[in-house]
C-alpha cells in the first residue's frame, strides 16, 4: 500500500469518528487508555503493519489475555512489560471500552492465489471455532482473525507450533491435522485468506 | 480579538522541506462559527504534545474553543527519522500535514508565537494579532544553546548539520555520508543530558554504521560523547557487537563516554575538526553531527516558564506551570522526569494535560492521571529493541509503577529482534495517525 493510499484510508477512519460523542469521562477512560490507543489507535483498530487490532474483542477474553500478559504467561514482546502496569480493575475498563469499538480492517498486500486456498482450509479446519470466516468471536474467546494484521497472525501461529503459546489442545489437533495433509503453505494460504478479508461479505 | 478574518491561505502549492509561515500574513481558518461564550484554549506548537492536547481536549469537550498556533505548514517528525541514514526511509515519508485534523474543529492559526503576555493572557503572534486564553498549552519542543560550544552555531550547520530538528537537516547530514568516499570517518557528539530523545544519538550511529557496512565498509564512527552512560547501552551494546564488530580491530563504531575525554569542547568548521577533552584532543573527520545541548523552546523563555536549567517546571498532576498561572507546558520543554524528552511522552503528558484543563474549565476534580512511555531503538537490519514504562504520581512526583516496563531482555532470539522491528514501525504508524487523524 502506497502512503497516499494510507492517508485517504486514514481519513475515512477518522470520520467515522467524528459521530461519536465521548464527552462523558465513563465513555471515555483517557487516562487508563493514555498509552494503549497510542500503539492500537484511538477505537481499537491499528494502522499495522504488525502491532494488532484490538477492537470488538470479547470482553471476557480481553481481561484473560491482559492477566496472562501480565503473569508472563503469553510470549510477548512487550506487552508483559506493559500489563504490569495496570490493575485488574483497569483491564475491565479497557475491556468495556475496546470491546464497543467497531474493528477497522485495513487492506493489505496479499497474494490471492493462496488466499483463495487459504478460504477452503479456513471452511474445513478452523470455521468451526473462528465463525464467519474469522470475522466474529468464536466461542471459548476464539480470536478475530479476518482483517487481523498478516504479521501478527504469522508470529503467533509460530509460537503456537513452537509450542510456547498455549491454545486449546483441539485447534492444536486441528492445525497438526492440516499441516500433515496440506503441508507448510497451508499455513501462509490461510495467513493470506484472513489478510483479504476486508469488508464483512 | 476572536473576529479573525478567514482568508484562506494558499497551501496547496510551494512547501517544499522547511518552509514556514511565520512571516507571511495570512492563515488558514476552520469554518467554526465563533462560540461567543465559550472557553478558550490556546495551544503553541503542533507537535508529538501540541496536536494530542487540541484534539483530545475537543473530543472531551466541543463546546471549547481551542485554537493552534504552528509556525510551519507541515510537520516532520524527528521519530523515525534516523531510517533516512540506512535508506529505510525518505524525507518524504516523515512529512504529515494538517489537513486531516479538521474534523476536530480546531482553530489552526499559522503563525509564530512571539510573546505571552501571563497577565493579560494573550499569546502575541509575528503578524501582530493577539489570542486571548482562559488556558494555554505550550509545546513548542527545544531549542539549541547556540553560545554553549565554541565554533559551533548556527552559521555553520550548513558543513557541520545537528539534524536534531527533521527536515532538510537531516537532508545534508544523509547527502554528506553519501558523498563520503569509502574509509571517511563520521563523528557524532552528543551533549550532556537531558536532551530530546536520550537513546536517538546510538541509534542514529547504529543505522549509518548498518548503512557503512552495506555500502562504505571501511569507513567509521566515533561517538563523543559528555555523558559516562547512556540508556538501552547493553542493548545497543549486543547489537554493535553482533552487528557492527565492537571491541575488533574493524569495529565500525566506537563510543568515547566524558570519563575518556568524549566531551566536546570546540569546533572548527574550516578544519572540519572537533576538540574533546580536558587536554582538547583534535579530532578530524570527512562528515561531523554535532548534537548541540538543548533548552525548551523559545517562547517558553518569553513568558519566564523556564528555570535556570533551561527547562519548564510544572506541576506534574495538571502540567501547569509552577512558574505562571494559566499556562501548561508539555513534552521536551517541560521538566517530568523520569519521563524521557520523547514523543510517546510527549503525546501521554498531552493527554493528562488535556484532562486537567479541561476539568479545570467545568469546574470539576480532574481523574487520576496516567502516564506512560515507549522508546524502540532500531540497532541494524532486523534488530530491534525497547524501553517501555508506566508511572503514577506520588507526592506530587512521578514514580515508575512497580514490576512494571523495563528493557527488552538481553540476548533475545533474533526471532524477537526482528519483531520488535516491525513493532517499532506499527509504533510510528499508529502515533502520527494519533497525530494527524
Ligand atoms: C533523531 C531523533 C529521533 C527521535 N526518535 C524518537 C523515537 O523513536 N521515539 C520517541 O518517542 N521520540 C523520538 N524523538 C523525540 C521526539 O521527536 C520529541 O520528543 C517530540 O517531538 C517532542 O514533542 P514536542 O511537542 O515537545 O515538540 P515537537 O514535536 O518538536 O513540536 C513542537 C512544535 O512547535 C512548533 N513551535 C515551536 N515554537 C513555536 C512558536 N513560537 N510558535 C509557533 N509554533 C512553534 C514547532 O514548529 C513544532 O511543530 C526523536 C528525536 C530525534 C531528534
Ligand atoms: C508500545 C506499543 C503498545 C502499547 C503501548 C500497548 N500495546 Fe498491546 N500490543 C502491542 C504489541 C506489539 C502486541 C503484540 C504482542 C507483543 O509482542 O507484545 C500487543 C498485543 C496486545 C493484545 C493481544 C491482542 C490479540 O488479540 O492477541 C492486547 C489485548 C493488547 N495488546 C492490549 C493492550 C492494552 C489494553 C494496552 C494499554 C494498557 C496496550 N495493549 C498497550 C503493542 C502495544
Ligand atoms: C476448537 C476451536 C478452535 C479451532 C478449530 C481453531 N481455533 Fe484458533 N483459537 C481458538 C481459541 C479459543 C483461541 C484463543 C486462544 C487464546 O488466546 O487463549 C484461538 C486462537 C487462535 C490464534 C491466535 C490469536 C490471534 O489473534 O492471532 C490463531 C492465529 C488461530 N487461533 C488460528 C487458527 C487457525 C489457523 C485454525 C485452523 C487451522 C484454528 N485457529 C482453529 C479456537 C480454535
Amino acid at each position: 500500500m502506497d502512503y497516499k493510499t494510507t492517508r485517504t484510508l486514514l481519513l475515512v477512519s477518522g470520520l467515522l469518528f467524528a459521530t461519536t460523542t465521548w464527552a462523558n469521562e465513563d465513555n471515555l477512560p483517557l487516562m487508563i487508555l493514555n498509552s494503549c490507543i497510542v500503539c492500537h489507535g484511538f477505537q481499537g483498530s491499528s494502522l499495522g503493519p504488525a502491532t494488532p487490532s484490538i477492537a470488538g474483542i470479547d470482553k471476557e477474553d480481553f481481561v484473560e489475555t491482559m492477566e496472562a500478559y501480565k503473569n508472563d504467561e503469553i510470549p510477548s514482546t512487550i506487552m508483559g512489560r506493559i500489563a504490569k502496569g495496570y490493575t485488574h480493575a483497569d483491564f475491565q475498563v479497557m475491556a468495556k471500552y475496546f470491546s464497543k469499538q467497531t474493528f477497522v480492517r485495513y487492506p493489505q498486500q496479499v497474494n490471492l492465489d493462496k488466499a483463495k486456498q487459504g478460504a477452503v482450509l479456513h471452511k474445513e479446519f478452523c470455521e468451526k471455532c473462528h465463525k464467519n470466516n474469522g470475522y466474529s468471536f468464536g466461542d471459548e474467546g476464539a480470536s478475530i482473525l479476518a482483517g487481523q494484521w498478516m504479521p501478527y497472525l504469522r508470529f503467533n501461529l509460530a509460537d503456537i507450533r513452537a509450542n510456547v503459546r498455549e491454545i486449546p489442545k483441539k485447534m492444536k489437533k486441528r492445525l497438526d491435522k492440516m499441516l500433515k495433509i496440506h503441508g507448510e503453505e497451508s499455513l501462509e494460504a490461510l495467513i493470506n485468506f484472513y489478510g483479504s478479508l476486508t469488508e464483512r461479505k | 480579538m476572536s473576529k479573525i478574518s478567514r482568508r484562506n491561505f494558499l497551501i496547496g502549492t510551494g512547501i517544499g522541506v522547511g518552509v514556514t509561515a511565520a512571516g507571511i500574513l495570512a492563515y488558514k481558518m476552520m469554518e467554526v462559527e465563533p462560540k461567543s461564550q465559550a472557553a478558550k484554549v490556546v495551544i503553541i506548537g503542533g507537535g508529538a504534545g501540541g496536536l494530542i492536547a487540541a484534539k483530545y481536549i475537543r473530543i472531551l469537550d466541543p463546546t471549547l474553543e481551542v485554537t493552534l498556533i504552528e509556525q510551519n505548514l507541515a510537520y516532520y517528525t524527528c521519530f523515525m527519522s534516523n531510517e533516512l541514514f540506512n535508506g529505510e526511509r525518505t524525507v518524504e515519508s516523515l512529512k504529515f500535514s494538517y489537513d486531516g485534523l479538521e474534523k476536530y474543529g480546531i482553530n489552526f492559526v499559522y503563525n509564530q508565537a512571539i510573546d505571552i503576555d501571563p497577565i493579560a493572557r494573550k499569546v502575541v503572534l509575528q503578524n501582530g494579532k493577539q489570542l486571548a486564553y482562559d488556558r494555554l498549552i505550550v509545546s513548542p519542543g527545544i531549542d539549541f544553546k547556540w553560545d554553549s560550544i565554541e565554533g559551533y552555531d548556527e552559521a555553520v550547520i550548513g558543513k557541520i548539520p545537528h539534524a536534531w530538528k527533521a527536515g532538510s537537516q537531516s537532508l545534508i547530514l544523509r547527502q554528506q555520508l553519501e558523498d563520503m568516499e569509502d574509509g571517511g570517518t563520521l563523528i557524532i557528539t552528543v551533549p550532556k543530558k537531558p536532551f530530546r530523545c536520550p537513546t536517538a544519538p546510538y541509534e542514529r550511529a547504529s543505522l549509518i554504521a548498518e548503512y557503512f557496512k552495506r555500502n562504505k565498509p571501511n569507513s567509521n564512527i566515533l561517538i563523543f560523547d559528555a555523558n559516562t552512560v547512556f540508556p538501552q547501552q547493553d542493548l545497543f551494546m549486543e547489537g554493535w557487537e553482533k552487528l557492527y564488530g565492537i571491541k575488533t580491530e574493524n569495529s565500525l563504531i566506537e563510543w568515547i563516554p566524558s570519563n575518556e575525554a568524549g566531551n566536546l569542547v570546540r569546533v572548527n568548521a574550516k578544519e572540519m575538526a572537533i576538540y574533546v577533552g580536558e587536554f582538547e584532543d583534535e579530532q578530524k573527520a570527512e562528515v561531523i553531527n554535532v548534537i548541540p545541548p538543548q533548552k525548551a523552546g523559545k517562547i517558553a523563555f518569553k513568558a519566564g516558564l523556564a528555570d535556570d536549567s533551561g527547562w519548564c517546571p510544572v506541576n506534574l498532576k495538571t502540567f501547569e506551570s509552577s512558574l505562571q498561572k494559566y499556562i501548561h507546558v508539555i513534552g521536551d520543554a517541560c521538566i517530568a522526569s523520569p519521563m524521557p524528552k520523547a514523543a510517546h511522552a510527549a503525546n501521554s503528558q498531552a493527554k493528562v494535560c488535556a484532562l486537567a484543563v479541561v476539568s479545570a474549565l467545568q469546574g470539576k476534580e480532574m481523574p487520576e492521571p496516567s502516564y506512560a512511555n515507549t522508546c524502540y531503538s532500531l540497532i541494524g537490519e532486523n534488530f530491534g529493541v525497547s524501553f517501555t514504562a508506566v508511572y503514577h504520581l506520588e507526592e506530587g512526583k512521578l514514580q515508575y509503577v512497580e514490576g512494571a516496563g523495563g528493557f527488552s531482555p538481553l540476548d533475545a532470539s533474533a526471532e524477537q529482534r526482528k519483531r520488535e522491528v516491525a513493532y517499532a514501525h506499527s509504533w510510528y504508524k499508529n502515533i502520527t495517525n494519533e497525530m494527524f487523524n
